[in-house]
């Protein structure tokens, strides 16, 4: 295996092993981030250059996908083109130089906003009943304990797709199909079991000494936990949140079966994002780049407790 | 990242409420405080859920169409499972699976595990290289198998390439989600890129739990850097990769976003998970209670390994 030339320490690697460790872990890690690298590329190139042939890997920078993922372009004919005054600004320039001329604002701040509003509209909820869930486990002897957080975490491991189809037929009953609503609420079904899982971990460690001294002290047990179980699961309340984030922002199945318009986020939208004769991959590229930028970002911020996200709070770091 | 992975201890986790709390004069008592922030959850869950669910298993005995509700419902009994059962497409979208799950967790597992003990190693930078390690697995898995479909074009992209540039096999001349004999491939690549990051993480939680007061012994009975691995090492990480392991084995399982933008399931019905299956069978041929049936079939497979997941979680939680 890889630990073959240390023959004497196996918990201080000599210099040479830990060298060799660095150098593999690094190439993987270039070689794993170049798929990034090379979306993150292509949503700065133009249309010619993005689908050149050997792959261009510098290339003039360019807006042009940013413009696409924003505007919508129609193409005009030579005589109208010569007929318009000047173009007013950086996308509306581009397009002209491509014969066309900007028609009126993309679909994608719509579903950008979608995004946004069932991403935090879930992630509220969820993390809402989820510390009240978590701490009443936590602290509190209930009735079948075991079984009950098995059945709150089991709800999780459902193929989507099976959920999806009485879900479907129900929100049609509802009238909820296609609504922030009802995405909303599915979203936090399925983050409240994390959620809970997740804070039930952190509350589990936030020693039970303060709460006993502020009850002597003549609070309430719902004053205890509001002075003193809350501001110190802050950290956790706030990772849990991340969490719950980034899975409604990601999640597809549910968004391409139960919305088509009004309500759909920005998953099921990218691929759709179209242009002359094809996927406008610059414009994808971009689309995508904007999508992952946060992901990447939260990822950076939260590493220290992804351990923790990953297992639903069993293992720590 | 850095630092200190370690396991809670024991006693931390299962402290039972002190005398103290029980008896007191005001406010609500702890009982209905329980009951009360519980209740919402499950209520939710119930209607999200378990609700459905329910909905499903009625639906599973019947012929019912969601798109052509006015047609006579009639009870079939057991004859969607029976029919799926004997259905030789199914039998050979389960194959699919299998090959998909048994494939893409082998590779990520060796190179996880792999990479985990190169990582523990702790050489200058490790953190930072490890985080960049990690991002792929926090994207979105559609987001994901869109891209890659771009890097897979056969003249124009990345990977053909990258592979021309190595091999001199000229890049227009295969196609990594048209070929028959490629694609089965390609989601196996897909995901083992996506989800190595993961097992890593696990293992590396495995390793960094080892105390090194064991090492140290191993290291005074002279013990060959061979046999301290197998009998130190990969012991003590194995409920860790099983936690990894039953856990993408699951979610691979139900795979449907990542495969579903990559391949769409094609050529043809190569790479037809059981997933994209059951959205074919219950969004466009809207044989609502023969997929009902495939639904349950899929949940009790799901819900079986996730019981055996839950006691491996409660294993490596108490060590």
């Amino acid at each position: 295996m890889t630990s073959a030339s240390t023959a004497h320490s196996v918990v201080d690697a000599t210099a040479r092993t830990k060298w060799i460790s660095g150098v593999i872990v690094v190439i993987y890690a270039l070689v794993t981030i170049t798929p990034l690298l090379w979306i993150f590329l292509t949503s700065f190139k133009t249309s010619a250059d993005a689908v050149a042939y050997p792959p261009k890997v510098f290339s003039q920078p360019s807006l042009e996908g940013y413009c696409n993922l924003f505007n919508i372009s129609s193409r005009q004919t030579p005589e109208f083109m010569a007929s318009l005054p000047p173009p007013q600004g950086y996308c509306a320039r581009v397009a002209r130089e491509r014969g066309m001329v900007i028609a009126g604002p993309s679909k994608t701040p719509g579903r950008l906003l979608n995004s946004l509003v069932i991403g935090f509209g879930s992630t509220f909820l969820a993390v809402f009943l989820g510390t009240l869930a978590a701490y009443a486990l936590s602290r509190f002897r209930v009735p079948v304990k075991d079984d009950l957080l098995f059945f709150i975490l089991s709800t999780r491991f459902m193929p989507p797709i099976a959920v999806a189809i009485p879900i479907y037929l129900m929100f049609r009953q509802l009238g909820l199909l296609d609504s922030y609503i009802g995405m909303i609420l599915l979203y936090t079904a399925v983050n409240v079991s994390l959620a809970v899982w997740l804070l039930k971990g952190f509350i589990d460690e936030i020693p039970r000494e303060y709460e006993e001294a502020a009850l002597v002290d003549g609070y309430t047990r719902l004053q205890a936990f509001v002075k003193t179980v809350l501001p110190q699961a802050t950290t956790g309340i706030a990772a849990t949140a991340v969490f719950c984030l980034i899975f409604s922002w990601n999640e597809y199945a549910f968004a391409v079966l139960l919305t088509s318009g009004n309500a759909q986020t920005m998953p099921p939208f990218i691929p759709f994002i179209i242009g002359e004769g094809g996927q406008d991959w610059p414009a994808v590229a971009a689309a995508t780049t904007l999508f992952v930028v946060p992901i990447l970002i939260f990822t950076v911020l939260l590493r220290r407790q992804l351990l923790r996200g990953i297992t639903f709070g069993a293992v720590r770091k | 990242m850095s630092a200190t992975i370690d396991i809670e201890h024991p006693a931390a986790a299962s402290a039972t409420p002190g005398p103290l709390l029980k008896r007191r004069r005001h406010g609500m008592s702890d009982r209905a405080i329980a009951w009360l922030f519980i209740t919402p959850t499950i209520a939710l869950l119930l209607a999200i859920n378990v609700f459905p669910l329910i909905w499903t298993i009625q639906a599973s005995f019947t012929n019912y169409r969601a798109n052509m509700g006015w047609l006579k419902v009639r009870n079939v009994g057991t004859g969607n499972y029976s029919d799926i059962l004997s259905d030789p497409d199914l039998w050979a979208g389960m194959q699919t699976t299998a090959h998909f799950v048994f494939w893409s967790i082998l590779f990520e597992v060796v190179l996880g595990f792999g990479l985990a003990l190169l990582v523990n190693r702790k050489f200058r930078g490790h953190s930072l290289w490890t985080t960049i390690i990690l991002l792929p697995m926090m994207l979105s898995p559609a987001v994901v198998g869109n891209f890659w479909t771009f890097l897979f074009q056969p003249q124009v992209g990345l990977f053909n390439y990258v592979v021309s540039f190595f091999t001199g096999i000229p890049p227009s001349s295969f196609q990594m989600i048209g070929d028959v004999g490629l694609a089965p491939w390609t989601i196996v690549l897909v995901d083992t890129w996506m989800w190595t990051p993961y097992v890593m993480l696990i293992c590396l939680a495995g390793l960094r739990s080892i105390p090194d007061s064991i090492y140290e012994a191993a290291e005074v009975d002279r013990a060959s850097t061979w046999r301290t691995f197998w009998s130190v090492t990969l012991p003590m990480v194995v409920p860790f990769l099983m936690l990894a392991i039953l856990f993408r084995a699951i979610e691979n399982f139900k795979m449907f976003d990542m495969v579903n933008l990559l391949t769409n399931g094609g050529p043809g019905s190569l790479t037809e998970t059981v997933s994209i299956t059951l959205k074919r069978a219950a969004f466009e041929k809207w044989q609502t209670g023969w997929s009902s049936a495939l639904a349950i079939i899929l949940f009790v497979a799901v819900f079986g390994a996730a019981n055996i997941y839950v006691k491996v979680l409660n294993q490596v939680k108490r060590r």
